[in-house]
């Protein structure tokens, strides 16, 4: 009999027979991984196994190769704070679902789970926004597309870098990317050496350029693409920037 | 027995919720040994429901009129709408008896993980309704899961400029009768970040 405990942030749940779920977790020591829950639809199991939570798991299996089945204990409920703000629980969503989509099964990343964490914990500060855009570029990274943001690909001076090649990922002045300024990604404030404010418009500069290497690097050749959280979480944050800009509503 | 009208029977009750192989086997003979007296009212009523009930045009409930009663019925308010996700959620609100107006079944709410998408539900249908209706109150009812509230966020966004009517949502928190010391963290987060 095979069998480990962890602790895990809980990604996804897809119904399984009447009351069971194959739910998908991101562990500490055993990466992403997935597992037979029973009772999933009971009231007391459908509050755990929301994407974002924090929960305890044990799983067994009889052969380590099967699918196994996993008990769950809530250690934190993240999602049931972020309910009522949408464009926070589309984060969630978005987290989770690249996640879920983009990471091998099995293969540990404690560092993502620590910053999967650490960006959750973040969602009740002001900075949370800009969180997720680093975030999503130190998940970038552990896939191994790495951005390099130090030093400017065109020898330039690298205490002002402003853009991003689209192409290499590398981090390009402003002098030496004048010229082609059109078709370079935006490097936002607080990403810069000389760090600018972190605002709205900087944080959607940081989803379009993660944006960008999520559709062109990492799900360039999966079959559904880029997840439909993660798009529309950059689209309901446009939205709401665009409402922010005319005066009708602010970014919590 | 294999694969004879007994059979098809089990295999027909085995795949109705709640029920298992065991359980259909148990209700298929129970209906065999006592044909007159379960079976056959049984089958009247079965066809009787598949020719007359149908789903309402207008609001997705499932009645044998269409336009159904709930929206036939002139008693109930005309300018407060109540958006649910299936009809076992009307019927819950229903029972209630304290909700007077209209309804709108999305038939599910979104999700990416099922695939489900703004076209598979009837949202197009209920904007639509709100651009004739002349509606002063939505209430989103939708259930309070993370797909349930993303299914309410994106129905708010649409519609945001459509209608001038208020945009409501069930409150959550503590149920009747709920003892702080028994309820789950979640609840009692969302029931502290929304307390009047």
């Amino acid at each position: 009999m095979e069998e480990w405990q962890d602790q895990a942030l809980v990604l996804s749940a897809r119904a399984h027979g009447e009351g069971g779920a194959v739910v998908s977790v991101l562990t500490e020591h055993h990466g992403r991984h997935a597992g037979y829950v029973r009772g999933a639809k009971s009231s007391r199991m459908r509050g755990i196994i929301e994407p974002g939570n924090l929960v305890g798991v044990r799983w067994s299996a009889r052969v380590a190769d099967s699918l196994g089945s996993f008990v769950l204990e809530q250690e934190q409920n993240i999602t049931a704070g972020l309910m009522a703000d949408p464009v926070k629980l589309s984060a969630v969503q978005s987290a989770c679902a690249l996640c879920d989509e983009a990471l091998p099964e099995r293969e540990v990343h404690p560092g993502l789970f620590y910053g999967l964490q650490a960006l959750f914990d973040a969602m009740d500060t002001e900075i949370w926004g800009a969180a997720y855009v680093m975030w999503e570029i130190a998940f970038l990274k552990e896939l191994g597309f790495g951005l390099n943001l130090t030093r400017c690909a065109g020898g330039g001076d690298n205490q002002d870098l402003c853009y991003v090649s689209p192409k290499s990922g590398h981090a390009v002045s402003k002098a030496a990317g004048a010229p082609y300024k059109e078709k370079l990604l935006t490097l936002p404030g607080f990403l810069r050496p000389v760090k600018g404010e972190v605002d709205d418009g900087s944080v959607y500069e940081g989803l379009q350029l993660t944006g960008y290497f999520m559709e062109h690097w990492v799900f360039n050749h999966h079959t559904r693409g880029v997840p439909p959280a993660r798009i529309q979480f950059q689209e309901r944050f446009e939205r709401l920037l665009d409402k922010v800009r005319a005066g009708e509503s602010s970014i919590p | 027995m294999r694969d004879g009208p007994f059979d098809s029977m089990i295999k027909a009750l085995a795949g109705l919720p709640g029920m298992g192989p065991r359980s259909a086997r148990r209700i298929a003979l129970h209906l065999l040994t006592n044909k007159e007296g379960k079976m056959m009212p049984l089958i009247k009523a079965l066809e009787q429901t598949a020719e007359s009930v149908k789903k309402c045009e207008t609001c997705g409930n499932l009645d044998a009129y269409d336009p159904c009663r709930l929206c036939q019925d002139g008693q109930r308010q005309q300018n407060v709408i109540c958006v649910v996700a299936g009809v076992a959620d009307l019927w819950a609100i229903e029972r209630t008896s304290t909700f007077k107006g209209q309804y709108h079944v999305l038939e599910g709410v979104l999700s990416a993980l099922d695939g489900v998408g703004p076209d598979d539900l009837r949202i197009r249908e209920l904007l639509t309704r709100v651009k004739d209706g002349g509606f002063d109150e939505i209430i989103l009812a939708l259930s309070a899961t993370v797909d349930g509230q993303s299914t309410a966020h994106y129905i708010a966004d649409k519609l945001d400029g459509l209608s001038t009517a208020r945009i409501t949502r069930l409150a959550h928190g503590v149920p009747v009768g709920g003892e702080l010391d028994y309820l789950d963290e979640g609840t009692i987060t969302t029931a502290l970040k929304s307390r009047a």
